[in-house]
């Protein structure tokens, strides 16, 4: 009796740990799917002028994303430069000066301001700027990327300030620093690896997004004329083309998605060899 | 007591940006609720229960995709849960080491990939291999009785956004599981060995019963990034704003709905009903964030006590 | 410069950490701080160049009397005060980032220095005094955690004197180091009294007896004893310090 319960026990072992396993391979399948697919469609309609041609007219053969590629970066150039400073800054501030009431719900809403959909982040700056602004433009489209991005960077700045141990800060003061220079000059460049880190990995993120330009970058067939003017953007455009009934323009969606993903992952990347090198 | 006046005005530029995270959170509540007027006003709440939705006729009611919402991404949750509880058991307790590193880098690459990219794989890939391989195995046998489980199938509709969000959001809780998991003190591992407990016995009595409360934390911040999620859903739920009866039905969700109609809004009252469910998204989302992070507070703060 | 200390109090919350102190410091000596862990001689170190109130929730009340100077008057800058009496702590904490050169050179830098000749004469000055200069003179440039836990120290007590300050307060600065680095360190503490005014807290008595000419011993917050180092190792007069030295507890 004793024997047979210890082989059902054995057996159910077995059974669980081997469903670990396949549960882990169920998840790595579509992961390989996603990137054969990308590959093997996407490669064949990557060209040279996919890289240097604007869209051409329904119709006609070829064509190509470059005002989208360039329109992503800009949006994404302006998102950053409006998301990196503050996010730091407000890491600063929860990490520095935030160990009290005030610090402690600012963390709370930094958590919940990274759980906000994205596509919330896209109404919000359509209300606030496109009304106001009287029409979509690449500065609404980099804004409502920046607060994608602002939460994300505030978080982890705090976090690699936080993994300062407190006797750098006390090195610091007890050269007769002030408590600024010490934050700037000191504890800063300590975390920079980190906090450089965390900032790659956000731009990969606001990279890919697609719902918060829908509607204030919103898109364009030809080059902006300004960055008062709608922009089109990588992400924007895989979705107009995807959504159509047209093969070529099907096709360009999967060569746009492998440049977009070829993009996110580099900054993925070099995220990690940055950690990588700070391990080693 | 006299402070330096650089360090005072420093103190003061790092409470402007501490405060302009809350001055964010603040504006985003106040214009969306500003841009919603017009349903408000009109509606009240009876918006939320509204269950017809149509722009042609001026009236908008949000009930078929707060339904679409709650239905795809408990769907995703209940596939996702399982495998990746799965694969943080896996990577923590089961894989040996070399194997760690490389496969939990795999995992995570699922989260790197862009909302758009999934979706163009859900409708050129997975919604034809749900029409002629899945949806069969279903509509053929339990459909024939149980409405739920009925055909046709389309290939686009609840079950593909289930399945395409299941795979966007298994990162998310594997990774918070595994940190969950990792988090549980070797003594109650051994505590269980020392009683001649097989390795699953050790897992689902020590390590997953410490862990509890921080997994279910993890499926719920899972849970949140589902009902958010916007692209990759709209490419693949099939887009219809009525009440679906099955899960091969084509449905809506509440962020697939703004993401498609809001440039074609022509009426004042359709903007507006598009905000206002953008408002209810967003109030939806906090509260699952709330409740997710004190669960997983409560597992680092336990932790940290026995330290 | 003489350090007087008046009825000195401080608390870590509601922890009354030292109380009522009143002591001398005379200068260019060593004045080393004993007694078993948690009596307050840190705390007390720490107040002395307002580095305790650093920590969030602590409370000081009292006077210290720098060259006649209260340090804990109203219109008295903190960061003035650290500037003119440094510190070194109980683990070696070089700046991470930064190299042996700019360690030294950071607090001359970040305090608006920008004569490139005259901070790297003090660099020089200052690893020579910290006896550190022979060893890394030639690989200034190299990040300073490469360095020896002993060489890591006087690094730090090289980045100390750069400031040049005018009393130095040492935090058990031997306790994380070998023998051998332990010793060289005693050996600067005891040529640096000749500018410096000292005060070294250490909890390994044998120190204190080598390395010092007054002594303080410290219980529950209280000085119990303070006198000439001679004195209180050779003849006591409280019973309690004369258990604390024999090796009675702590």
């Amino acid at each position: 009796m004793a024997n047979q319960s210890l082989s059902a026990r054995k057996a159910k072992n077995v059974t669980m740990i081997s469903l670990t396993v396949i549960g882990t391979l169920l998840a790595l399948i579509p992961l390989f799917s996603i990137f054969a697919y990308v590959l093997t469609r996407g490669l064949p309609a990557i060209n040279i002028d996919f890289f240097t041609q604007l869209p051409k007219p329904l119709g006609e053969e070829g064509g190509g994303m470059v005002n989208a590629i360039a329109g992503s970066i800009i949006v994404v150039g302006i998102s950053g430069l409006i998301g990196i400073p503050v996010g730091i800054m407000s890491g600063i501030f929860l990490s520095e000066y935030g160990r009290n009431r005030f610090g402690r719900s600012i963390s709370f809403l930094t958590d919940v301001l990274l759980g906000v959909p994205s596509i919330v982040v896209g109404i919000f700056v359509y209300v606030l700027l496109v009304l106001a602004m009287g029409g979509f433009s690449a500065y609404a489209g980099g804004i409502a990327l920046s607060i994608l991005m602002i939460p994300a960077v505030t978080r982890t700045t705090e976090e690699m300030l936080k993994l300062i141990p407190s006797h750098i800060r006390e090195a610091g003061l007890a050269l007769g620093l002030p408590k600024w220079r010490v934050t700037l000059f000191i504890v800063l460049p300590s975390a920079l690896r980190g906090i450089v880190t965390g900032v790659m990995l956000a731009i990969a993120r606001v990279m890919g997004e697609t719902a918060p330009l829908l509607f204030t970058a919103f898109g364009n067939r030809y080059w902006h004329a300004s960055l008062n003017d709608p922009i089109a953007t990588l992400p924007v455009q895989i979705f107009t083309y995807a959504i159509s009934p047209y093969k070529e323009w099907q096709a360009q969606a999967w060569a746009g998605a492998l440049t977009l993903i070829v993009i996110v992952l580099i900054f993925n990347i070099l995220a990690r060899v940055i950690t990588y090198r700070k391990n080693h | 007591m006299n402070i330096r006046f650089g360090d005072r005005l420093f103190k003061g530029i790092a409470y402007v940006f501490g405060a302009l995270i809350l001055i964010l959170f603040l504006m985003m509540i106040i214009k969306l609720y500003q841009g919603s007027g017009a349903t408000i006003a009109e509606y009240g709440f009876s918006f939320i229960f509204g269950s017809e939705w149509s722009p042609y006729n001026d009236v908008f009611g949000a009930w078929p995709f707060i339904i679409g919402t709650i239905v795809s991404s408990l769907l995703a949750l209940l596939i996702a849960a399982p495998i990746s509880i799965g694969i943080a058991i896996y990577l923590v307790e089961v894989a040996p080491k070399w194997i760690r590193t490389p496969v939990g880098f795999m995992v995570e690459l699922l989260a790197a990939i862009p909302s758009i990219v999934y979706g163009l794989w859900g409708i050129f890939i997975l919604a034809p291999f749900v029409r002629n391989h899945i949806a069969p195995i279903f509509t053929e046998t339990l459909g024939t009785k149980i409405p739920l489980f009925a055909g046709p199938s389309y290939g686009v509709g609840l079950l593909t956004a289930g399945i395409v969000l299941a795979i966007m959001i298994i990162p998310t809780i594997a990774s918070i599981s595994r940190e969950v998991i990792r988090t549980v003190p070797d003594s109650q591992r051994e505590a269980a060995y020392a009683l001649g407990a097989t390795k699953w016995e050790v897992i689902s009595t020590s390590v997953l019963t410490y862990a509890r409360s921080g997994i279910l934390g993890a499926m719920i911040i899972g849970l949140g990034r589902a009902i958010g999620e916007t692209m990759a859903v709209t490419m693949v739920i099939g887009n219809a704003a009525k009440i679906p009866q099955s899960i091969f039905d084509p449905a809506y969700t509440m962020a697939s709905v703004i993401a498609n109609e809001f440039t074609e809004a022509t009426s004042n009252l359709y903007v507006s009903a598009l905000i206002e469910i953008g408002l209810l998204l967003f109030f939806v989302t906090i509260f699952v964030n709330v409740i997710a992070r004190l669960l997983v507070w409560s597992v680092s703060r336990g932790t940290q006590e026995v330290k | 410069m003489g350090i007087e200390v008046k009825n000195l109090n401080a608390w870590y919350g509601d922890l009354h950490a030292i109380k009522d102190i009143n002591l001398s410091i005379p200068k260019n000596q060593v004045t080393a701080l004993i007694g078993p862990s948690g009596c307050g001689k840190s705390t007390f170190l720490r107040c002395l160049n307002r580095m305790h109130e650093v920590i969030e929730g602590t409370k000081v009340t009292g006077e210290i009397l720098v060259d006649g100077e209260n340090i804990y008057g109203t219109n008295v800058d903190p960061v003035t005060v650290r500037y003119r009496i440094g510190m070194v702590f109980q683990k070696p904490n070089p700046f991470p980032t930064m190299s042996i050169f700019d360690n030294v050179a950071a607090g001359l830098k970040l305090n608006g220095m920008r004569n490139k000749k005259q901070i790297r004469e003090i660099v020089e000055r200052s690893l020579e005094a910290a006896g550190l200069w022979d060893e890394v003179s030639d690989r200034l440039d190299k990040n300073a955690m490469g360095l020896s836990g002993g060489q890591q120290q006087r690094l730090c007590i090289a980045r100390t004197l750069a400031v040049n300050p005018e009393i130095v307060l040492m935090d058990e600065p031997t306790s994380a180091l070998d023998p051998i680095s332990t010793h060289k360190i005693e050996e600067l503490v005891h040529s640096l009294k000749e500018n410096y005014t000292i005060v070294i807290v250490t909890h390994n008595m044998q120190q204190a007896a080598r390395v010092s000419d007054n002594t303080a011993f410290f219980l529950n917050g209280e000085v119990i004893e303070y006198n000439t180092t001679k004195h209180i190792f050779s003849n006591p007069s409280d019973q309690r310090t004369e258990d604390y030295i024999t090796g009675r507890f702590g």
